[in-house]
């Protein structure tokens, strides 16, 4: 229990369960400082889920979610639509939650390229700069932690590049955690410490492979890209079916999948005493 | 009428006198009396609008008839009594939409409509009691007391307080949630001090212009507002200063022509935000630079 103090926030078996369904369950997980945490999955598959719960606006059904005492949190939301009835300037903008001094906000838009926009209303920007505003917003707070959900979305491929580089700046700057949700299954951030796969529960998790390595993947993307890209190889011991069910390496078939349920190889002997919970 | 209250204390005895007696002019009070709910009114309205709530406004003061019918009926204080209805029924309406098979226009009417015939239906039960209902539909801002400006004056200042402290939680709350809630805003706190606080000024207001057109008072002046601010804080400011225009001019316009007071003063904030409609050059070439800044893009 010591060493989890350290974490930035911490999740224990933690689970979500809305209109008789399990959104998420048995999610265990923690981001330490200076980590970055990448969760992937397809649509629907619980990420920002969990990641809601990591930032306690939802509470878990089940399981624990902890966070560390006063920690500051930087959120850039998946979606945030300005009604147009709210007269709102990229600079007010940047004291939305708590009031940073005009050159902490001008670094934060400086470090996104977002100076030039300072005067100009939130609702008339672009799709890419206003991720990029929204990114110089949870930033000028000086956060210990940055939840980002889905930041490249609606990014074009080097503008994708560009944002990864710029994440990976801010966690060397201000020596934040970062947790980083991508819909993307194959390709993430080179910087990624650990990569967690999300399908209703957490598929499989692990270290991204670099890129760079290999010069086939450096000819497709580019070299420049390719240093701020990682290739995530997944290593499933189940397989989703169409309806929902899971089929197990064993060859078994069951409606959910957790772990400790016994169809898994690897050891969840922290998660033994929830086994039962877990047999649905 | 602020300004002369201030300086009151440095005027000698008998010109004080001649201020107090100022208010024995049924005018001046309903001036005071109006000045002092459009204050309160405009920064509040922002937040209707921003949130889109228009129709809640009106739920609650359509709720407010009864309070007055309950007023009545356990001889309360009235204004008291809208208070209370007003925040009863916030609280079924959050635990409506909680559990809701309606959308939550459909349950807003229900309210809305259910609370007023209840209210209608009440009045008439009680023979015993004469009341003026079309004071309450219209207001009867010209038969304000002095204890009527002082409610008004120091329940406005309380709920401007009270606005001021909750409103960067607030306004973070109607940006988005989730992004409140995440970075320790407490946005559900927010939420419930802002629906009382709505609650007060319906109960405040009923009086100045009827529960028909309270809804009016707060969102007619922050549209006004809007086409002239450039922050959140400026509209808000701009939305009371119209509001009190408004007020000023809808009583003299009704001392002119002998219209109703209330309606006058709806009329009167129409006219200012039809006004605020007419482009403005300056207006124009400020937006077109905001705009080309804006396509000035850099390359990510």
């Amino acid at each position: 229990m010591l060493q989890k103090n350290d974490s930035l926030i911490s999740l224990d078996n933690a689970g979500i369960f809305r209109d008789h369904n399990w959104l998420v369950r048995g999610v265990s997980m923690t981001v330490e400082p200076g980590e970055i945490v990448t969760l992937i999955g397809p649509n629907g598959s619980g990420k920002s889920t969990t990641a809601k719960m990591a930032l306690g606006v939802l509470n878990p059904t089940e399981g624990v979610a902890r966070r560390r005492d006063g920690l500051k949190i930087g959120y850039v939301p998946q979606k945030l639509s300005i009604d147009w009835t709210l007269p709102l300037t990229v600079n007010r903008f940047m004291r939305l939650t708590n009031q940073v001094s005009q050159n902490e906000a001008d670094d934060a838009m400086a470090a996104t390229q977002t100076l030039h926009l300072k005067k100009s209303e939130v609702r008339t920007l672009s799709g890419g700069e206003f991720q990029r505003v929204l990114l110089a917003r949870a930033i000028a707070r000086k956060p210990d932690l940055l939840v980002l959900d889905e930041p490249v979305q609606g990014v074009d491929f080097n503008g994708e590049i560009a944002l990864y580089d710029l994440i990976k700046n801010i966690r060397d700057d201000i020596r934040c955690g970062i947790l980083l949700i991508s819909h993307d299954l194959h390709v993430v951030m080179a910087a990624t410490d650990r990569v967690l796969c999300l399908n209703g529960h957490v598929c499989c998790s692990g270290t991204p492979t670099a890129v760079t390595s290999s010069d086939a993947y450096k000819s497709l993307f580019g070299a420049r890209a390719a240093s701020g890209l990682a290739i995530y190889e997944h290593s499933h011991d189940h397989e989703h079916l169409p309806d929902g069910r899971v089929k197990h390496a064993d060859g078994s078939i069951t409606d959910h999948c957790h772990p400790g349920d016994g169809h898994h190889e690897h050891d969840h002997a922290s998660h033994a005493n929830d086994a039962n919970s877990g047999a649905s | 009428m602020v300004i002369t209250n201030m300086t009151m204390q440095a005027m000698p005895m008998m010109q004080i006198v001649g201020q107090v007696k100022m208010l024995d002019d049924f005018f001046t009070r309903a001036l005071i009396a109006g000045a002092g709910v459009a204050l309160v009114a405009g920064p509040l309205g922002c937040f209707i609008v921003w949130r889109r709530l228009a129709y809640f406004g009106d739920t609650l003061s359509h709720a407010a008839l009864l309070g007055v019918a309950l007023a009545f009926l356990f001889e309360v204080n009235i204004t008291l009594a809208v208070f209370g209805v007003s925040i009863c029924v916030s609280l079924a309406l959050l635990l409506l939409q909680k559990r809701a098979t309606l959308s939550s226009d459909a349950l807003l009417g229900l309210l809305a409509h259910s609370a007023l015939a209840i209210g209608l239906v009440a009045l008439a039960f009680m023979t015993w009691v004469r009341v003026d209902l079309m004071g309450f539909l219209f207001g009867d801002i010209l038969a304000v007391t002095v204890s009527d400006i002082a409610v008004i004056w120091a329940g406005g200042a309380l709920v401007l307080f009270i606005l001021v402290i909750i409103w960067r939680s607030l306004f973070a709350a109607t940006v988005n949630v989730e992004l409140a809630q995440a970075e320790g805003m407490r946005p559900e706190r927010a939420n419930i001090i802002f629906m009382l606080l709505m609650a007060a000024v319906i109960a405040i207001s009923m009086k100045i212009v009827g529960v028909l057109l309270i809804t009016a008072l707060l969102i007619i002046p922050t549209a006004a507002a809007r086409r002239y601010a450039t922050g959140p804080e400026q509209m808000a400011v701009l939305a009371a200063i119209i509001g009190v225009i408004g007020v000023i001019f809808g009583l003299f316009g009704s001392l002119e022509w002998d219209t109703p007071a209330g309606p006058s003063i709806v009329v009167a904030a129409l006219g200012l935000f039809v006004l605020s409609m007419i482009p403005i050059p300056f207006l124009h070439s400020y937006n077109r630079q905001s705009n080309k800044s804006v396509n000035a893009k850099s390359r990510v």
